[in-house]
């Protein structure tokens, strides 16, 4: 009996598939196993590249990435990164998120100490190619505007777009995307406000 | 998946697998296999380029693999197999990318997963690999991924030129910094916005499909002019 004829058998087919199940998923957990290091240590630098991005050069002298704190922010918990120098707590890095025009756009944003914008960066969103994408950096200079900025400056009815009475452009064609990034900067703005505290004092 | 599925008469026969994987065959234009991520991802040409790239070397591996199983894989349960090959291969391509390539990762990341839904792979293998040997199934494999990676270009530089006015936007991401070159701008051109969007994919697609058919059928009727002319003279 050939081996032409053992292959049209009926228990030769869900051996074989098994065989090949097993070989697939053999593979698949070595070569997980070989690249979970390389892969978590190339997130970590991406991570570190994006906050470093937000920070003011030479901002920090401490490894921010591994001094954390997690909150509570509506129902969800954000990791905060705490920039020292010397010890002391100068500013903090957090990511927000609101809901643009196709999906919730995710910002990350660093304050000092007393509340004053250090910097924001868009890390994810879905907005329109064109109109929308101009809250990206690479697209415009637009993020850069809130740089400065504070709860009080300018005033809270101001933190809005231009069409809505408040001091920030509006993009021609969109007006929903630059509205949710100026909520979600104030949502980040308030948010640190209400656990300053927290933030600042715990030593960890 | 019909067309696909047709016996392949070119054989072992290496100039006419590279013309069918160029031009007669073309995954995009001919077979129409593979629209899902022809239309999600040219919006530029680089990202049609680094698309087809990644998809030619997947194609070549899977076609290889597949022609070396082909005697042991009885027919009736080849198409899991072949699945299961796939989807392995393209998750260690994956995983592997992100962990020792991580800057062309982030750029060409999101497109790896999409080659698992892209049939002409499996395609490549059931038309062709699964009947010829590991050699021409490679050759197969480069001509059609060589074909794919032409056609998403084309496409993706003719949406990217009207819609956003540039050519090859971001290649030195891609391809190096040697490649920056290739970058062009249209100075003070706004855009048609339409073509960056879904509805401009079909719009080029459709004009380049349309294209193509005018081109052979010109060659058809010359070809039949041709042994019409010849005709008279031999009778």
């Amino acid at each position: 009996m050939g081996f032409a004829s053992i292959r049209e058998k009926l228990g030769y087919q869900p051996v074989l598939l098994g065989v090949f199940a097993l070989l697939a998923s053999g593979a698949l957990a070595w070569v997980s196993e070989s690249t979970a290091g390389a892969i978590a240590a190339a997130e970590a630098k991406d991570l570190r590249d994006s906050l470093a991005e937000v920070l003011p050069q030479g901002f920090a002298d401490n490894d921010f990435l591994h001094d954390t704190v997690d909150l509570e922010n509506k129902g969800k918990t954000v990791t905060i990164y705490r920039a020292r120098q010397g010890g002391v707590v100068k500013g903090a890095i957090f990511k927000v998120a609101e809901r643009g025009y196709a999906a919730d756009i995710v910002i990350l944003m660093a304050v000092d100490a007393d509340g004053k914008m250090l910097g924001a960066r868009v890390l994810k969103h879905a907005e329109t190619p064109g109109l929308g994408d101009k809250i990206e950096l690479s697209k415009a200079p637009w993020i850069k505007d809130f740089d400065g900025k504070s709860l009080g400056n300018p005033a809270p009815e101001k933190w809005a777009v231009k069409k809505d009475g408040g001091v920030f452009d509006q993009f021609a064609g969109a007006t929903i995307t630059p509205r949710a990034v100026v909520k979600a900067v104030k949502g980040g703005l308030d948010f640190y406000a209400a656990h300053r505290k927290e933030i600042l004092g715990d030593k960890s | 998946m019909s067309d696909a599925l047709k016996e392949v008469p070119s054989g072992e026969n290496y100039g006419s697998i590279i013309k069918d994987g160029l031009w007669e065959q073309n995954v995009v234009f001919s077979q129409m296999l593979a629209l899902c991520p022809t239309m999600a991802v040219t919006t530029s040409g680089t990202n049609g380029l680094g698309m087809g790239l990644a998809t030619t070397a997947v194609l070549v591996v899977s076609n290889i693999l597949v022609s070396m199983i082909r005697h042991t894989v009885s027919s009736q349960v080849r198409i899991p197999v072949f699945v299961v090959l796939i989807a392995t291969l393209v998750t260690v391509v994956d995983m592997v990318m992100n962990a020792w390539m991580h800057d062309l990762y982030k750029v060409l990341g999101l497109f790896i997963a999409l080659i698992v839904v892209n049939c002409a792979i499996l395609g490549r293998a059931e038309a062709y690999a699964v009947k010829n040997g590991v050699f021409a199934s490679a050759v197969d494999g480069l001509a059609m991924g060589l074909g794919f990676t032409g056609a998403l270009t084309l496409i993706g530089l003719i949406r990217e030129f009207l819609g956003s006015g540039t050519l090859f936007a971001q290649a030195s991401n891609l391809l190096g910094p040697s490649f920056a070159f290739l970058e062009m701008k249209l100075p003070g051109y706004g855009g048609a916005l339409l073509m960056i969007l879904p509805p401009g994919a079909f719009a080029v697609l459709g004009f380049l499909l349309a294209g193509k058919r005018v081109m052979e059928q010109r060659a058809e009727a010359r070809a039949k002019n041709a042994s019409g002319g010849a005709a008279p003279l031999v009778a």
